[in-house]
């Protein structure tokens, strides 16, 4: 996974609140069994007109020409709600978009995202306000910091953020999170032969076939 | 030892350790696997040379893709079927059992794994779909994760986790008839919205939960996390051990007692303390009726489609003006005069037999409306299906005009060839209403599976108090 320290780029402002993953990719272009390819299909029902690949909505603001090439998303209040799949992070990903601001994200497509090596801000509902009144005519240039926790927009604001502990360390570093896990493999035996004694009910034949 | 509510007694009897940052490391006792969520993670355990930690905590079966008629020949959508053929040859390959698209318990995840006593009171259980929360309803730690987290717990049998807070739903009274789960828990997502339960994991109680059903429960559980919480759960009870005694993989025997004996201390201490607690009187409400595209723009079916210049704040207004253009509704309409194309009676939410029984019993001896195109009615399981069967339901459906399929996820999110046309107005008892969910331009409108059988005989939604067909 890239490792995440710093990141400078436009935002691209998506003044909506309650954006669900249907809406960040649409179920039909769930059956892929690869993780890459989803970018284009970012957005897909607001971004082209008629469904049509061809046909880019003017109006849609990932369509902006003079945002083309921005890696940061700013949005509303509970973003990503609804489904648990990770295509939602795989499309942002594949776009391009490597962090995104909002003043709420919705859990498990905030974990998902931070698997994904996707940066989340959450900020207060006026910071966010301001940052999309200073978007919305031009481009607001930024600048992250991670190690910092820090946001510096090119009008001359900075805002500190929070992050946990661990999805800091897993961004700045990029680290796969089963083998971090796999160090404490004698744990885990350990603590499943205590629980196979005490409740032998939830362990059972495989059966095939 | 301080009072802890259920979700603190489940997190406590998984956590294996915990980091200094707050991240636990948590054993998962069952895992459940679907066709979309688990291909990436089955080619990443390929792709490091990594095996399964415990293959009999895993189930797998299919269910968004397949198709709801007659399955002999095949899956006609070429990426549907890679889909399903990928899962099968994964599971054959990794020894993970599965449920195929022709085995008789084949259906809906979140409905076969109840069903066969898979999910038991005091598990975690997991799978990559964030309806996952249904399982709560018997007791369970139950939530949806993504896809990294899936090979995870293939990897590991684990989950790194934070502790959410605690929030308890309390229900007082009991629903009066007609009004249903399904009723109670979208008006409940009315009361919070759908970010109401975020960071939180929501414990249902209270007389008015008592009195649902166990599959009741599940559907109140399912809809959790459309008020935003990963995990809802009903402390296991009578009823409870009622529902899964002589389950093929519920425990028997002596197992069966002192599994009883442990289910029976899950259940939060009288004195335990939530971080935020919400009641609601379940004797006052009526049939719920979504009127937008969030869960959370629900109504009465006596209430009238609301004005957004009456909106609270300019977020909901904007996001109310956007639904009513999208819904292809005016401010002040009736609800009950809204006319719908399409009725769909299925998903995770109300697809089990008790939800068939409350519609065929408002179908018995009517016909669907002339100007209803299609009504569907989708079992959860192979099972659900033979019961129905065997009761007689499905002729109570056919000679409604009704269509009565083969068990799936079905028009609920349109994977398969389910679904709605652009325009198209559809009443139904899955549990989401976002833009383009049954389809692109399709409009959704959630409710119970009664009041979806009423409304494909009436042609629009009908009081159920007051109707009589």
């Amino acid at each position: 996974m890239q490792a995440f320290t710093t990141l400078d780029s436009a935002v691209i402002p998506l003044d909506r609140a309650n954006v669900d993953t249907d809406a960040i990719i649409p179920k039909q272009f769930l059956k892929t069994i690869e993780r890459q390819g989803l970018g284009q299909f970012l957005f897909f029902d607001w971004r082209y007109r008629d469904g049509d690949l061809s046909d880019p909505n003017p109006d849609f603001v990932l369509n902006r020409v003079d945002l083309q090439g921005a890696q940061v998303l700013l949005a509303q209040q509970n973003f990503g709600c609804g489904s648990s799949r990770e295509h939602a992070p795989w499309a942002l990903a594949d776009y391009g978009i490597r962090a995104a601001i909002a003043p709420s994200f919705a859990d498990i497509f905030a974990n998902n995202c931070v698997q994904n090596g996707i940066l989340l801000i959450t900020l207060q509902q006026e910071t966010i306000d301001t940052l999309f009144l200073a978007a919305r005519a031009a481009p607001l240039q930024v600048h992250i910091d991670l190690a910092a926790q820090e946001l510096h927009s090119a009008d001359g604001q900075h805002y500190s953020f929070d992050i946990a502990p661990g999805a800091k360390h897993k961004l700045l570093n990029g680290l796969d999170d089963i083998q971090m896990t796999l160090a404490h493999a004698d744990a885990i035996r350990a603590f499943e032969a205590e629980r196979r004694r005490q409740m032998p009910w939830l362990f059972r034949e495989v059966q095939h076939g | 030892m301080t009072a802890q509510t259920l979700y603190d007694k489940l997190w406590e009897q998984h956590r294996i350790l915990s980091e200094e940052d707050g991240r636990t490391l948590l054993y998962i006792d069952r895992h459940l696997l679907h066709e979309v969520t688990s291909p990436q993670a089955f080619s990443g355990l390929r792709a490091a040379g990594r095996k399964l930690w415990r293959v009999d905590a895993n189930i797998a079966t299919a269910d968004h893709n397949v198709p709801t008629t007659d399955r002999a020949a095949g899956i006609a959508d070429a990426t549907s079927r890679l889909q399903v053929e990928t899962l099968d040859r994964n599971c054959a390959e990794f020894g993970v059992e599965e449920y195929g698209m022709l085995d008789r318990r084949q259906g809906i995840v979140h409905v076969i794994a109840p069903e066969q006593g898979l999910t038991l009171p005091g598990m975690t259980v997991v799978c990559g779909d964030s309806h996952t929360a249904t399982h709560g309803a018997l007791g369970a730690l139950a939530f949806g994760i993504g896809t990294t987290e899936v090979e995870h717990v293939l990897a590991t049998q684990c989950l790194w986790a934070r502790k959410s807070k605690n929030m308890r739903v309390w229900v007082d009274g009991t629903l009066p008839q007609g009004v249903t789960a399904k009723d109670l828990v979208l008006a409940i997502i009315g009361q919070i919205g759908t970010a109401g339960g975020t960071g939180h994991a929501i414990e249902f109680a209270g007389p008015g939960i008592e009195a649902l059903s166990v599959e009741g429960r599940m559907t109140v559980c399912n809809m959790a996390i459309e008020a935003g919480a990963r995990s809802g759960m009903v402390a296991p009870d009578a009823k409870t051990f009622a529902y899964l005694q002589g389950r093929p993989h519920a425990p028997q025997g002596d197992d069966w007692e002192r599994a009883v004996a442990f289910w029976q201390t899950l259940h939060s201490d009288s004195d335990a303390q939530f971080d935020r607690e919400i009641r609601i009187d379940a004797s006052q409400l009526l049939p719920q009726v979504t009127w937008g595209t969030s869960p959370e723009m629900v109504l009465s079916v006596d209430a009238k489609v609301p004005d957004p210049a009456a909106a609270p704040d300019p977020v909901r207004r904007e996001a109310w003006t956007r639904a009513l253009e999208y819904m292809g509704l005016q401010a002040g309409t009736p609800i009950s005069e809204i006319a719908v194309d399409k009725v769909f009676i299925g998903s995770c939410t109300n697809a089990r037999i008790e939800d068939l029984r409350a519609a065929a019993e408002i179908v018995r001896g009517k016909r669907k409306a002339d100007s209803v195109k299609a009504v569907l009615v989708v079992p959860g399981s192979g099972l659900v299906k033979a019961q129905a069967e065997a009761e007689g339901l499905d002729e109570i459906f056919r000679q409604a005009g009704f269509e009565w399929r083969e068990p799936g996820c079905s028009m609920c999110l349109a994977m398969n060839a389910d679904r709605l046309e652009p325009g198209e107005r559809c009443a139904a008892t899955s549990n989401r209403n976002f833009e383009g969910r049954q389809g692109a331009g399709g409009r959704t409108h959630l409710v119970s599976p009664a009041m979806a059988a009423a409304a494909a005989i009436a042609g629009h939604f009908v009081d159920l108090r007051r109707w009589h067909g």
